[in-house]
């Protein structure tokens, strides 16, 4: 297990997340179950397991969204989710899904900031269904940043995209995420976007995390690094699929 | 001493045999009988569709007028186009016609703007609370299924043979189809972009202004377009009841001396309402759905 953390994270009283014993049962079945969990302010955890292993269950309830809990999860108030689908509401124009829910009365330009961030910005008077998905999925990305979150959840925000819209997604939310500082959780089944955007990559299984491993390699990341390699097959050992 | 893989009467080389087999009509292999595919916009028929499509029922007029001047169609069985076409040049003229319409018209406006006031509201009482859905939805469903025609004698008995139970005719037969679509609509709104208002710190009340009402209005407006039909259904039931003014008097009225032809126009002035109403909702729709890609209402 590589113990060597690339980003220092000073062991500071405050921390970003903090779960202790947390458990969720549905019909009985704990799909979450003791689970405890960490992560630092501005630090990228990325949340890896099968599907149905309980990892989304776990974004909702820190999204607060799920609340039928037992245990401990404390969140920062400043919290924001990226969903697998877009999710922009098909009757706001884009400027004003990226402000909807903000208090007081914020000004377009505002929103068309943002959007400029996620490379989005002269589309912020269009509708949302005349977006393609990468599109959609930008300014779901604006919706979620405009709230200057110091936790950003991201619920495999790019399994619906193509692959090449997929890969300038990715390199989106790395560049985003080191100008903000904000730490981020993201769930994902892709081991190899794990590794390559994350400081420390855990594997849900039973309901806990099974495995943590943190990644120590230099940013920007390269795919064809053979530690790289190394780190993947590893992980993707823990997650059951052998690759040698 | 040589050994020649070729035939030794070969009339020509191989290659060119090879190549020759492949050519069209090449001698002794016969190729598929090729025929020219001839572009549709060249067959098709140079008279404008539009031009086709009135041709229809101009044929028709003409065969009712032909049949009407022939005297095979009588005029107390039905009148002439041309009888109709005077009879409403002259109803216009007199005022009568315009009178009635107005009569009428106020009668379907304060219905349908009852119905669509008590309609929304029960069904945003039973979309939005639980406890609303409990108390309300089952009496609306049960009243729903009472043919609201049949009520007329009652409401005659209630209100009076003026205004009041006509008006009250029209609302109740707004009312249920306004409250299906509505109520419909609420709860069709989808739970994923509700999570997402949830998620982004919507309040009670900006969930419903900002999520649920917007996701709601494509049902209404379809709860609207129908009320407008049941409205103008209502009001022929409502105006054959002890009317003394209105489309449907004047229709009554016209019956008692056989005069088809005033029953004719009268038919034609419903359609021409019922006609601008489903405008009017359509010129709704453009405007507040405009996010809609699938509109197709240009």
């Amino acid at each position: 297990m590589a113990t060597d953390v690339h980003r220092p994270v000073t062991p500071t009283v405050t921390q970003a997340v903090r779960v202790e014993g947390l458990s969720r049962t549905f019909d009985g079945r704990a799909v979450i179950d003791d689970l405890r969990l960490d992560i630092a302010p501005g630090e990228f955890v990325a949340l890896l397991g099968r599907s149905g292993c309980g990892k989304s269950t776990l974004l909702r309830i820190l999204a607060g969204l799920d609340r039928d809990i037992k245990g401990t999860a404390l969140v920062p108030r400043r919290r924001a989710v990226a969903f697998q689908a877009p999710r922009l509401m098909p009757w706001k124009k884009v400027w004003r899904n990226v402000l909807l829910g903000l208090p007081g009365k914020p000004e377009r330009a505002r929103a068309e900031r943002t959007l400029d961030e996620v490379g989005l910005g002269h589309r912020a008077g269009a509708w949302p269904k005349t977006l393609s998905g990468g599109e959609a999925q930008r300014a779901s990305l604006a919706r979620a940043l405009v709230r200057e979150p110091d936790l950003l959840l991201l619920d495999e925000p790019f399994g619906a995209l193509d692959a090449l819209t997929r890969i300038k997604a990715q390199h989106l939310v790395a560049e985003v995420w080191q100008r903000r500082g904000c730490a981020v959780l993201l769930v994902t089944h892709d081991v190899e976007e794990a590794v390559l955007l994350a400081d420390r990559v855990l594997v849900m299984d039973d309901g806990r995390i099974a495995h943590e491993q943190h990644v120590g390699l230099d940013r920007p990341r390269d795919i064809t690094d053979p530690r790289f390699a190394e780190l993947r097959a590893g992980l993707l050992r823990r997650l059951g699929v052998d690759t040698a | 001493m040589s050994i020649s893989h070729a035939p030794p009467g070969s009339p020509s080389p191989d290659i060119s045999g090879i190549s020759k087999s492949f050519a069209p009509n090449a001698e002794g292999v016969s190729g598929p009988d090729l025929q020219p595919v001839v572009p549709v916009s060249s067959r098709r028929a140079r008279v404008p569709r539009w031009l086709r499509r009135t041709s229809g029922p101009l044929l028709l007029l003409v065969l009712w007028q032909l049949l009407s001047a022939t005297g095979v169609l009588t005029a107390d069985v039905l009148a002439s186009p041309e009888r109709i076409a005077q009879v409403g040049r002259d109803l216009i003229s007199d005022g009568s016609l315009p009178s009635a319409m107005g009569t009428s018209l106020r009668r379907v406006a304060f219905g349908l703007l009852f119905g669509t006031v008590i309609g929304t509201g029960l069904a945003l009482v039973s979309g939005l609370f639980r406890i609303g859905e409990d108390l309300v939805d089952a009496p609306v469903q049960m009243l729903r299924t009472v043919p609201f025609v049949g009520l007329i004698p009652l409401f005659i008995i209630w209100f009076g043979i003026g205004e009041a139970p006509k008006t009250a005719i029209i609302t109740l037969g707004v009312t249920f189809p306004l409250y299906l679509n509505v109520y419909a609509g609420i709860r069709g709104v989808d739970t994923q972009l509700i999570e997402a208002g949830e998620s982004l710190g919507l309040s009670r009340w900006g969930l419903v202004r900002h999520v649920v009402l917007p996701g709601a209005l494509p049902g209404a407006l379809t709860g609207l377009r129908y009320s407008l039909g049941v409205a103008w259904l209502a009001l022929v039931f409502a105006e054959q009841v002890n009317a003394d003014s209105g489309i449907g008097f004047l229709r009554v009225q016209a019956r008692e001396f056989l005069r088809t032809d005033v029953i004719v126009v009268c038919l034609i002035v419903y359609a021409f309402l019922g006609l601008l109403a489903d405008f009017i909702v359509r010129s709704l729709e453009r405007l507040l759905l405009q996010w809609r890609p699938t509109f197709t209402g240009r």
